[in-house]
Protein backbone atom coordinates (compact mmCIF):
# COMPACT_ATOMS: atom_id res chain seq x y z
CA UNK A 1 0.00 0.00 0.00
CA UNK A 2 0.88 3.42 -0.92
CA UNK A 3 0.65 4.79 2.77
CA UNK A 4 3.32 7.31 2.66
CA UNK A 5 3.32 11.23 2.25
CA UNK A 6 4.04 12.78 -0.93
CA UNK A 7 5.07 15.64 0.65
CA UNK A 8 8.36 15.76 2.13
CA UNK A 9 8.74 16.90 6.00
CA UNK A 10 10.53 19.76 4.45
CA UNK A 11 7.38 20.78 2.38
CA UNK A 12 5.20 20.29 5.71
CA UNK A 13 7.17 22.52 7.74
CA UNK A 14 7.07 25.16 5.03
CA UNK A 15 3.19 24.97 4.80
CA UNK A 16 3.07 25.53 8.65
CA UNK A 17 5.19 28.38 8.39
CA UNK A 18 3.18 29.70 5.75
CA UNK A 19 0.18 29.17 7.86
CA UNK A 20 1.51 30.96 10.88
CA UNK A 21 3.22 33.38 8.23
CA UNK A 22 -0.71 34.15 6.69
CA UNK A 23 -2.87 34.21 9.99
CA UNK A 24 0.28 37.13 11.64
CA UNK A 25 -0.59 38.79 8.59
CA UNK A 26 -4.12 39.72 9.26
CA UNK A 27 -3.50 39.89 12.73
CA UNK A 28 -1.27 42.61 12.14
CA UNK A 29 -4.37 43.86 9.52
CA UNK A 30 -7.07 43.66 12.36
CA UNK A 31 -8.88 40.98 9.95
CA UNK A 32 -10.91 38.51 11.60
CA UNK A 33 -10.48 34.83 11.19
CA UNK A 34 -13.30 32.77 11.08
CA UNK A 35 -14.60 29.49 10.38
CA UNK A 36 -18.11 28.51 8.42
CA UNK A 37 -19.34 25.67 7.76
CA UNK A 38 -18.11 22.87 5.46
CA UNK A 39 -21.48 21.45 4.41
CA UNK A 40 -24.31 23.01 3.13
CA UNK A 41 -28.26 22.95 2.11
CA UNK A 42 -27.24 25.17 -1.49
CA UNK A 43 -24.82 24.46 -3.79
CA UNK A 44 -22.68 26.64 -6.33
CA UNK A 45 -24.88 27.01 -8.93
CA UNK A 46 -21.90 27.81 -11.49
CA UNK A 47 -22.41 25.22 -14.49
CA UNK A 48 -18.03 25.08 -14.83
CA UNK A 49 -18.27 23.49 -10.94
CA UNK A 50 -19.87 20.74 -9.78
CA UNK A 51 -20.35 19.91 -6.04
CA UNK A 52 -20.22 16.67 -3.93
CA UNK A 53 -22.91 15.52 -1.78
CA UNK A 54 -23.52 14.02 1.25
CA UNK A 55 -26.30 13.09 3.08
CA UNK A 56 -27.21 13.91 6.95
CA UNK A 57 -29.77 11.36 8.46
CA UNK A 58 -31.35 12.19 11.67
CA UNK A 59 -32.91 15.44 9.91
CA UNK A 60 -36.48 14.43 10.82
CA UNK A 61 -37.00 12.81 7.46
CA UNK A 62 -36.60 9.64 6.37
CA UNK A 63 -34.29 9.89 2.85
CA UNK A 64 -32.40 12.84 5.25
CA UNK A 65 -31.02 15.88 3.73
CA UNK A 66 -28.78 16.29 0.81
CA UNK A 67 -26.34 18.35 1.58
CA UNK A 68 -23.18 19.73 0.06
CA UNK A 69 -19.54 20.44 0.52
CA UNK A 70 -18.63 23.50 -0.50
CA UNK A 71 -16.60 24.75 -3.25
CA UNK A 72 -15.66 27.66 -1.88
CA UNK A 73 -16.33 29.94 1.47
CA UNK A 74 -18.22 32.74 -0.62
CA UNK A 75 -21.66 32.42 0.56
CA UNK A 76 -21.82 32.19 4.30
CA UNK A 77 -18.66 34.61 4.55
CA UNK A 78 -21.05 37.26 2.97
CA UNK A 79 -23.71 36.37 5.16
CA UNK A 80 -20.88 37.26 7.91
CA UNK A 81 -19.95 40.62 6.44
CA UNK A 82 -23.92 40.95 5.47
CA UNK A 83 -24.20 40.76 9.70
CA UNK A 84 -21.58 43.30 10.31
CA UNK A 85 -18.76 40.87 10.81
CA UNK A 86 -16.32 43.85 9.00
CA UNK A 87 -12.88 42.73 7.76
CA UNK A 88 -12.92 38.78 7.83
CA UNK A 89 -10.29 35.61 6.19
CA UNK A 90 -10.68 32.06 6.23
CA UNK A 91 -8.28 29.35 5.80
CA UNK A 92 -10.48 26.38 4.65
CA UNK A 93 -11.12 23.08 2.90
CA UNK A 94 -13.25 23.66 -0.84
CA UNK A 95 -14.24 20.57 -2.57
CA UNK A 96 -14.61 20.28 -6.55
CA UNK A 97 -16.01 17.39 -8.25
CA UNK A 98 -13.90 15.91 -10.70
CA UNK A 99 -11.07 18.51 -10.76
CA UNK A 100 -8.09 16.21 -11.05
CA UNK A 101 -4.91 17.23 -12.80
CA UNK A 102 -0.80 18.78 -12.22
CA UNK A 103 -2.53 21.70 -10.43
CA UNK A 104 -5.60 20.57 -9.26
CA UNK A 105 -6.80 18.05 -6.71
CA UNK A 106 -10.69 17.59 -6.04
CA UNK A 107 -10.00 19.08 -2.06
CA UNK A 108 -8.03 21.80 -1.55
CA UNK A 109 -6.80 24.65 0.99
CA UNK A 110 -8.41 28.26 0.40
CA UNK A 111 -7.40 31.24 1.70
CA UNK A 112 -10.59 33.54 1.36
CA UNK A 113 -10.54 37.04 2.71
CA UNK A 114 -13.45 40.12 2.43
CA UNK A 115 -12.83 43.94 2.68
CA UNK A 116 -15.44 46.27 3.17
CA UNK A 117 -15.16 49.36 1.66
CA UNK A 118 -12.35 48.38 -0.27
CA UNK A 119 -12.04 48.24 -4.27
CA UNK A 120 -10.39 46.11 -6.40
CA UNK A 121 -7.08 48.00 -6.84
CA UNK A 122 -6.93 48.20 -2.85
CA UNK A 123 -7.54 44.27 -2.71
CA UNK A 124 -4.89 43.65 -5.36
CA UNK A 125 -1.93 45.61 -3.59
CA UNK A 126 -3.02 44.05 -0.26
CA UNK A 127 -2.90 40.95 -2.51
CA UNK A 128 0.53 41.43 -4.08
CA UNK A 129 1.85 42.39 -0.77
CA UNK A 130 0.63 39.27 0.80
CA UNK A 131 1.70 37.25 -1.84
CA UNK A 132 5.31 38.50 -1.38
CA UNK A 133 5.24 38.05 2.33
CA UNK A 134 4.89 34.57 1.60
CA UNK A 135 6.73 34.14 -1.30
CA UNK A 136 10.15 36.40 -1.89
CA UNK A 137 12.10 34.13 0.85
CA UNK A 138 11.93 31.48 -1.36
CA UNK A 139 11.78 32.66 -5.02
CA UNK A 140 12.84 36.18 -7.07
CA UNK A 141 10.12 37.80 -8.08
CA UNK A 142 10.16 41.17 -10.69
CA UNK A 143 8.18 44.06 -10.72
CA UNK A 144 4.52 42.78 -10.58
CA UNK A 145 2.31 43.56 -14.02
CA UNK A 146 -1.18 44.81 -14.15
CA UNK A 147 -3.07 43.76 -17.47
CA UNK A 148 -6.47 44.10 -18.37
CA UNK A 149 -8.41 40.99 -20.10
CA UNK A 150 -8.13 42.65 -23.52
CA UNK A 151 -4.21 44.26 -23.11
CA UNK A 152 -3.81 40.13 -21.78
CA UNK A 153 -5.26 39.07 -25.30
CA UNK A 154 -3.66 41.89 -27.61
CA UNK A 155 -0.70 41.00 -26.65
CA UNK A 156 -0.40 37.49 -26.12
CA UNK A 157 -3.17 36.12 -28.63
CA UNK A 158 -3.22 39.52 -31.29
CA UNK A 159 -7.06 40.02 -30.91
CA UNK A 160 -9.64 42.48 -28.99
CA UNK A 161 -11.30 39.77 -27.19
CA UNK A 162 -14.63 42.08 -26.88
CA UNK A 163 -14.90 42.53 -30.55
CA UNK A 164 -13.51 39.74 -32.03
CA UNK A 165 -16.16 37.81 -33.46
CA UNK A 166 -16.23 33.63 -32.92
CA UNK A 167 -14.72 32.95 -36.28
CA UNK A 168 -11.74 34.84 -35.37
CA UNK A 169 -11.55 32.85 -32.14
CA UNK A 170 -11.41 29.79 -33.57
CA UNK A 171 -8.96 31.04 -36.09
CA UNK A 172 -6.19 32.28 -33.83
CA UNK A 173 -6.77 28.80 -31.72
CA UNK A 174 -5.96 27.17 -35.44
CA UNK A 175 -3.07 29.59 -36.04
CA UNK A 176 -1.43 28.17 -32.37
CA UNK A 177 -2.64 24.53 -33.12
CA UNK A 178 -5.02 24.37 -30.89
CA UNK A 179 -8.19 24.49 -33.17
CA UNK A 180 -9.97 21.16 -33.16
CA UNK A 181 -11.98 20.74 -29.71
CA UNK A 182 -14.04 18.01 -29.04
CA UNK A 183 -17.11 19.15 -27.40
CA UNK A 184 -16.46 23.16 -28.04
CA UNK A 185 -19.97 24.70 -30.14
CA UNK A 186 -19.20 26.92 -32.97
CA UNK A 187 -21.30 29.67 -30.97
CA UNK A 188 -20.01 29.11 -27.50
CA UNK A 189 -17.76 32.55 -27.72
CA UNK A 190 -16.78 32.25 -23.50
CA UNK A 191 -15.89 28.58 -24.51
CA UNK A 192 -13.55 29.95 -27.26
CA UNK A 193 -11.94 32.78 -24.59
CA UNK A 194 -11.78 30.32 -22.24
CA UNK A 195 -10.00 27.97 -24.58
CA UNK A 196 -7.12 30.59 -26.00
CA UNK A 197 -6.76 32.24 -22.06
CA UNK A 198 -5.97 28.97 -20.59
CA UNK A 199 -4.18 26.68 -23.94
CA UNK A 200 -2.43 30.03 -25.16
CA UNK A 201 -2.55 32.97 -22.87
CA UNK A 202 -2.30 32.35 -19.23
CA UNK A 203 0.98 30.10 -19.81
CA UNK A 204 2.75 33.12 -20.78
CA UNK A 205 1.24 34.89 -17.84
CA UNK A 206 3.42 35.96 -14.56
CA UNK A 207 6.67 34.17 -15.67
CA UNK A 208 8.85 35.07 -12.43
CA UNK A 209 6.53 38.04 -11.24
CA UNK A 210 2.83 38.44 -10.67
CA UNK A 211 0.67 39.21 -12.85
CA UNK A 212 -2.34 40.26 -12.33
CA UNK A 213 -5.63 40.27 -15.06
CA UNK A 214 -8.36 42.42 -14.54
CA UNK A 215 -11.78 44.03 -16.80
CA UNK A 216 -13.07 40.66 -17.56
CA UNK A 217 -15.78 39.78 -20.39
CA UNK A 218 -19.42 40.92 -18.66
CA UNK A 219 -20.62 37.01 -19.74
CA UNK A 220 -17.55 36.10 -17.03
CA UNK A 221 -18.41 38.12 -14.52
CA UNK A 222 -19.55 35.40 -11.75
CA UNK A 223 -20.23 36.74 -8.57
CA UNK A 224 -18.48 39.98 -9.46
CA UNK A 225 -20.29 43.59 -9.99
CA UNK A 226 -20.17 44.58 -13.53
CA UNK A 227 -18.67 48.09 -14.74
CA UNK A 228 -21.28 49.71 -17.34
CA UNK A 229 -18.96 50.68 -19.89
CA UNK A 230 -18.22 50.34 -23.87
CA UNK A 231 -17.32 47.19 -23.79
CA UNK A 232 -19.16 46.75 -19.58
CA UNK A 233 -16.65 45.01 -18.08
CA UNK A 234 -16.45 42.44 -14.90
CA UNK A 235 -15.34 44.04 -11.97
CA UNK A 236 -13.34 41.21 -11.27
CA UNK A 237 -9.23 39.86 -10.96
CA UNK A 238 -7.39 36.62 -11.15
CA UNK A 239 -3.68 36.44 -10.16
CA UNK A 240 -1.28 34.64 -12.27
CA UNK A 241 2.78 33.32 -11.66
CA UNK A 242 4.49 31.13 -14.10
CA UNK A 243 1.39 30.58 -15.55
CA UNK A 244 -0.55 29.24 -13.26
CA UNK A 245 -3.45 30.59 -11.82
CA UNK A 246 -2.89 31.86 -7.47
CA UNK A 247 -6.32 33.66 -6.76
CA UNK A 248 -9.50 35.02 -8.11
CA UNK A 249 -10.95 38.60 -6.51
CA UNK A 250 -14.39 40.44 -7.10
CA UNK A 251 -15.60 43.60 -6.02
CA UNK A 252 -19.03 41.34 -4.86
CA UNK A 253 -22.06 41.44 -6.36
CA UNK A 254 -24.66 43.38 -3.29
CA UNK A 255 -27.36 43.91 -5.59
CA UNK A 256 -30.07 40.43 -4.55
CA UNK A 257 -32.24 40.57 -7.95
CA UNK A 258 -29.21 40.59 -9.94
CA UNK A 259 -27.81 37.74 -8.06
CA UNK A 260 -30.56 35.60 -8.27
CA UNK A 261 -31.06 36.51 -11.93
CA UNK A 262 -27.81 35.12 -12.42
CA UNK A 263 -28.00 31.54 -10.01
CA UNK A 264 -31.38 30.99 -12.33
CA UNK A 265 -29.61 32.21 -15.71
CA UNK A 266 -26.58 29.52 -14.44
CA UNK A 267 -29.64 26.78 -13.43
CA UNK A 268 -30.86 27.24 -16.93
CA UNK A 269 -27.09 26.75 -18.65
CA UNK A 270 -26.79 23.74 -16.15
CA UNK A 271 -30.36 21.99 -17.66
CA UNK A 272 -28.85 22.68 -21.04
CA UNK A 273 -25.81 21.33 -20.39
CA UNK A 274 -27.42 18.16 -18.99
CA UNK A 275 -25.80 18.95 -15.39
CA UNK A 276 -28.03 18.35 -11.87
CA UNK A 277 -29.93 20.96 -10.92
CA UNK A 278 -28.82 22.53 -7.53
CA UNK A 279 -30.60 24.51 -4.88
CA UNK A 280 -30.14 28.50 -4.74
CA UNK A 281 -28.01 29.29 -1.74
CA UNK A 282 -32.01 31.28 -0.72
CA UNK A 283 -29.66 32.79 2.82
CA UNK A 284 -27.06 34.56 0.92
CA UNK A 285 -29.72 36.17 -0.88
CA UNK A 286 -31.49 37.24 1.81
CA UNK A 287 -28.05 38.74 3.24
CA UNK A 288 -28.13 40.42 0.14
CA UNK A 289 -31.28 41.91 0.36
CA UNK A 290 -30.73 43.04 3.88
CA UNK A 291 -27.56 44.50 2.49
CA UNK A 292 -24.29 43.44 2.04
CA UNK A 293 -21.95 46.51 2.78
CA UNK A 294 -19.70 47.37 -0.15
CA UNK A 295 -16.41 45.32 -0.23
CA UNK A 296 -14.13 43.73 -2.48
CA UNK A 297 -12.94 39.40 -2.15
CA UNK A 298 -10.65 37.17 -2.84
CA UNK A 299 -9.88 33.63 -2.78
CA UNK A 300 -6.05 32.25 -2.72
CA UNK A 301 -4.96 28.96 -3.59
CA UNK A 302 -3.01 27.96 -0.32
CA UNK A 303 -1.36 24.44 -2.62
CA UNK A 304 -0.27 26.26 -5.16
CA UNK A 305 1.17 28.84 -2.70
CA UNK A 306 2.78 26.43 -1.55
CA UNK A 307 3.92 24.58 -4.94
CA UNK A 308 5.68 28.31 -5.44
CA UNK A 309 7.24 28.88 -2.64
CA UNK A 310 8.87 25.05 -2.09
CA UNK A 311 10.00 24.81 -5.85
CA UNK A 312 8.11 21.61 -6.69
CA UNK A 313 5.90 21.25 -10.22
CA UNK A 314 3.22 19.99 -9.13
CA UNK A 315 0.26 19.78 -6.83
CA UNK A 316 0.69 16.68 -5.00
CA UNK A 317 3.85 17.31 -3.91
CA UNK A 318 2.86 20.15 -2.05
CA UNK A 319 -0.06 17.37 -0.15
CA UNK A 320 0.56 15.08 2.97
CA UNK A 321 -2.15 12.31 0.85
CA UNK A 322 -3.32 13.82 -2.44
CA UNK A 323 -6.37 12.13 -3.73
CA UNK A 324 -4.95 8.74 -4.94
CA UNK A 325 -3.45 8.40 -1.69
CA UNK A 326 -6.58 9.82 0.25
CA UNK B 1 -21.17 1.04 -28.36
CA UNK B 2 -18.59 1.42 -25.09
CA UNK B 3 -17.19 5.14 -24.45
CA UNK B 4 -15.09 7.03 -22.21
CA UNK B 5 -15.66 10.54 -20.55
CA UNK B 6 -12.90 12.46 -20.17
CA UNK B 7 -13.06 12.15 -16.50
CA UNK B 8 -11.76 8.37 -17.50
CA UNK B 9 -8.62 10.06 -19.43
CA UNK B 10 -5.31 8.63 -18.51
CA UNK B 11 -2.34 7.23 -19.86
CA UNK B 12 -2.63 4.35 -21.78
CA UNK B 13 -6.51 4.18 -22.63
CA UNK B 14 -7.26 3.07 -26.03
CA UNK B 15 -9.88 5.56 -27.84
CA UNK B 16 -10.85 5.70 -31.49
CA UNK B 17 -9.89 9.05 -32.86
CA UNK B 18 -10.58 9.86 -36.06
CA UNK B 19 -11.74 6.54 -37.57
CA UNK B 20 -8.57 5.32 -36.16
CA UNK B 21 -7.75 3.62 -32.84
CA UNK B 22 -5.53 5.74 -30.81
CA UNK B 23 -3.72 5.69 -27.08
CA UNK B 24 -3.86 8.26 -24.65
CA UNK B 25 0.09 9.06 -24.09
CA UNK B 26 -0.68 12.21 -21.70
CA UNK B 27 -4.05 13.74 -20.66
CA UNK B 28 -3.73 17.64 -19.00
CA UNK B 29 -6.96 18.91 -16.79
CA UNK B 30 -6.74 22.32 -17.37
CA UNK B 31 -9.38 24.82 -16.22
CA UNK B 32 -9.58 29.09 -16.18
CA UNK B 33 -10.10 29.95 -12.51
CA UNK B 34 -13.99 30.21 -13.40
CA UNK B 35 -14.83 29.05 -16.68
CA UNK B 36 -14.91 25.94 -19.17
CA UNK B 37 -12.27 23.19 -18.33
CA UNK B 38 -10.22 21.43 -20.56
CA UNK B 39 -8.57 18.35 -21.12
CA UNK B 40 -5.31 18.35 -23.72
CA UNK B 41 -4.38 15.08 -24.80
CA UNK B 42 -1.54 13.89 -26.71
CA UNK B 43 -2.24 10.44 -28.16
CA UNK B 44 -1.05 7.82 -30.20
CA UNK B 45 -2.19 6.45 -33.86
CA UNK B 46 -1.63 3.26 -33.43
CA UNK B 47 -1.77 2.19 -36.90
CA UNK B 48 0.88 4.95 -37.70
CA UNK B 49 2.53 5.90 -34.91
CA UNK B 50 2.32 9.42 -35.23
CA UNK B 51 1.67 11.53 -31.67
CA UNK B 52 -1.56 13.99 -32.74
CA UNK B 53 -2.57 16.41 -29.53
CA UNK B 54 -6.22 17.35 -29.36
CA UNK B 55 -8.00 19.15 -26.83
CA UNK B 56 -11.82 17.88 -25.86
CA UNK B 57 -14.28 19.84 -23.41
CA UNK B 58 -14.26 18.19 -19.80
CA UNK B 59 -17.18 15.86 -19.58
CA UNK B 60 -17.36 14.97 -23.05
CA UNK B 61 -17.16 11.11 -23.82
CA UNK B 62 -15.29 9.46 -26.98
CA UNK B 63 -16.11 6.09 -28.28
CA UNK B 64 -13.61 3.00 -26.81
CA UNK B 65 -11.50 1.14 -29.15
CA UNK B 66 -11.23 -2.38 -28.95
CA UNK B 67 -7.44 -2.88 -28.49
CA UNK B 68 -6.20 -5.75 -26.75
CA UNK B 69 -1.97 -7.11 -26.51
CA UNK B 70 -1.66 -10.80 -26.53
CA UNK B 71 1.09 -13.19 -26.40
CA UNK B 72 1.58 -15.32 -29.71
CA UNK B 73 4.23 -17.50 -30.99
CA UNK B 74 5.82 -16.63 -34.32
CA UNK B 75 5.37 -19.52 -36.55
CA UNK B 76 6.73 -18.07 -40.25
CA UNK B 77 6.45 -16.18 -43.47
CA UNK B 78 5.13 -17.51 -46.41
CA UNK B 79 6.45 -14.49 -48.69
CA UNK B 80 3.38 -12.20 -47.97
CA UNK B 81 2.25 -12.49 -44.91
CA UNK B 82 3.62 -13.57 -40.93
CA UNK B 83 1.75 -15.87 -39.64
CA UNK B 84 1.39 -16.10 -35.15
CA UNK B 85 0.01 -18.85 -32.95
CA UNK B 86 -1.59 -18.01 -29.59
CA UNK B 87 0.28 -20.83 -27.71
CA UNK B 88 -2.77 -21.81 -25.76
CA UNK B 89 -5.69 -22.05 -27.94
CA UNK B 90 -3.90 -22.50 -31.69
CA UNK B 91 -5.55 -19.70 -33.23
CA UNK B 92 -3.45 -18.61 -35.69
CA UNK B 93 -3.66 -14.75 -36.94
CA UNK B 94 -1.72 -13.97 -40.65
CA UNK B 95 0.00 -10.10 -40.29
CA UNK B 96 1.11 -8.10 -43.47
CA UNK B 97 4.27 -6.57 -43.87
CA UNK B 98 2.65 -2.89 -42.72
CA UNK B 99 1.82 -4.47 -39.57
CA UNK B 100 4.79 -6.29 -38.68
CA UNK B 101 6.76 -3.14 -40.07
CA UNK B 102 10.21 -2.91 -38.33
CA UNK B 103 9.33 -5.93 -36.19
CA UNK B 104 10.36 -8.04 -39.09
CA UNK B 105 13.66 -7.82 -39.17
CA UNK B 106 13.76 -9.78 -35.22
CA UNK B 107 11.33 -12.44 -35.78
CA UNK B 108 12.41 -15.91 -35.15
CA UNK B 109 10.60 -18.84 -35.32
CA UNK B 110 9.12 -20.45 -32.18
CA UNK B 111 9.77 -16.94 -30.56
CA UNK B 112 6.96 -15.65 -28.33
CA UNK B 113 5.94 -12.12 -29.18
CA UNK B 114 3.01 -9.24 -28.29
CA UNK B 115 0.13 -8.85 -31.17
CA UNK B 116 -1.88 -6.05 -30.43
CA UNK B 117 -4.84 -6.59 -31.95
CA UNK B 118 -7.41 -4.16 -32.74
CA UNK B 119 -11.04 -5.54 -33.39
CA UNK B 120 -9.78 -8.91 -33.14
CA UNK B 121 -7.06 -8.14 -36.03
CA UNK B 122 -3.42 -7.36 -35.77
CA UNK B 123 -2.17 -3.52 -35.70
CA UNK B 124 1.43 -4.17 -34.70
CA UNK B 125 3.93 -6.60 -33.44
CA UNK B 126 6.24 -6.08 -30.55
CA UNK B 127 9.09 -8.71 -31.05
CA UNK B 128 10.42 -9.61 -27.76
CA UNK B 129 12.72 -7.70 -25.96
CA UNK B 130 16.52 -9.47 -26.13
CA UNK B 131 16.50 -12.21 -29.20
CA UNK B 132 18.99 -14.55 -30.36
CA UNK B 133 20.27 -14.94 -33.39
CA UNK B 134 22.77 -16.55 -35.65
CA UNK B 135 25.37 -14.21 -37.44
CA UNK B 136 25.37 -15.14 -41.15
CA UNK B 137 27.98 -12.80 -42.48
CA UNK B 138 30.89 -10.56 -41.46
CA UNK B 139 34.66 -10.20 -41.73
CA UNK B 140 36.70 -12.89 -39.49
CA UNK B 141 37.28 -12.57 -36.18
CA UNK B 142 40.66 -11.19 -34.20
CA UNK B 143 41.35 -14.46 -32.54
CA UNK B 144 41.83 -13.70 -28.58
CA UNK B 145 41.14 -9.95 -29.33
CA UNK B 146 37.88 -9.57 -26.33
CA UNK B 147 38.90 -6.76 -24.52
CA UNK B 148 40.08 -3.83 -26.87
CA UNK B 149 36.76 -2.03 -28.93
CA UNK B 150 36.50 -1.71 -32.19
CA UNK B 151 33.30 -3.00 -34.14
CA UNK B 152 32.34 -4.50 -37.41
CA UNK B 153 28.49 -4.49 -39.35
CA UNK B 154 27.11 -8.46 -39.00
CA UNK B 155 24.56 -9.56 -41.19
CA UNK B 156 21.48 -11.86 -38.92
CA UNK B 157 19.47 -15.03 -40.01
CA UNK B 158 16.54 -12.66 -40.36
CA UNK B 159 18.21 -10.04 -42.50
CA UNK B 160 19.31 -7.49 -39.74
CA UNK B 161 22.37 -5.73 -39.55
CA UNK B 162 23.83 -5.14 -36.09
CA UNK B 163 27.29 -3.39 -34.57
CA UNK B 164 29.42 -6.05 -33.45
CA UNK B 165 32.59 -6.72 -31.38
CA UNK B 166 36.00 -8.00 -33.50
CA UNK B 167 36.06 -11.44 -31.99
CA UNK B 168 32.47 -12.37 -33.13
CA UNK B 169 32.75 -14.77 -35.96
CA UNK B 170 30.04 -16.18 -38.68
CA UNK B 171 27.85 -18.82 -37.79
CA UNK B 172 28.11 -17.75 -33.85
CA UNK B 173 24.96 -16.82 -31.88
CA UNK B 174 24.87 -13.76 -30.78
CA UNK B 175 22.10 -11.71 -28.11
CA UNK B 176 20.76 -8.51 -29.54
CA UNK B 177 18.41 -5.80 -27.54
CA UNK B 178 15.42 -5.33 -30.26
CA UNK B 179 14.70 -2.01 -28.67
CA UNK B 180 17.86 -0.36 -29.12
CA UNK B 181 18.94 -2.67 -32.36
CA UNK B 182 22.42 -3.15 -30.53
CA UNK B 183 24.24 -5.79 -29.75
CA UNK B 184 24.08 -7.24 -25.90
CA UNK B 185 26.63 -10.19 -25.98
CA UNK B 186 27.72 -13.84 -27.45
CA UNK B 187 26.24 -16.85 -26.61
CA UNK B 188 28.01 -20.12 -26.24
CA UNK B 189 26.08 -22.86 -27.24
Amino acid sequence: MNWQPTATAQILSLRAALLAQIRGFFAAQQVLEVETPVLSGAANTDPQIESFTTNLSGSGKAPGRTLYLQTSPEFPMKRLVAAGSGPIYQICRAFRQGETGRYHNPEFTLLEWYRPGFNLQRLMNEVEQLARLLLEPHMELDNSERLSYQQAFEHYAGLNPHHASIKQLVGCAQRHGTGNVTGLAEDDRDGWLNLLMSHIIQPQLGQQRLTFVFDYPASQAALARIRPGNPSVADRFELFLNGVELANGFHELTDATEQRNRFVSELQQRTLAGKPAVPIDEQLLSALENGLPDCAGVAMGLDRLLMFASGVTTLGETLCFPIDRA
Amino acid sequence: MATYSTNEFKRGLKVMLDGDPAAIVENEFVKPGKGQAFNRVKLRNLKTGRIIERTFKSGESIEAADVVETEMQYLYNDGEAWHFMHPDTFEQLAANEVVVADAKMWLKEQDICILTLWNGAPLSVTPPNHVTLKVIETEPGVRGDTATGGNKPATLETGATVQVPLFVNEGELIKVDTRTGEYVSRIRE
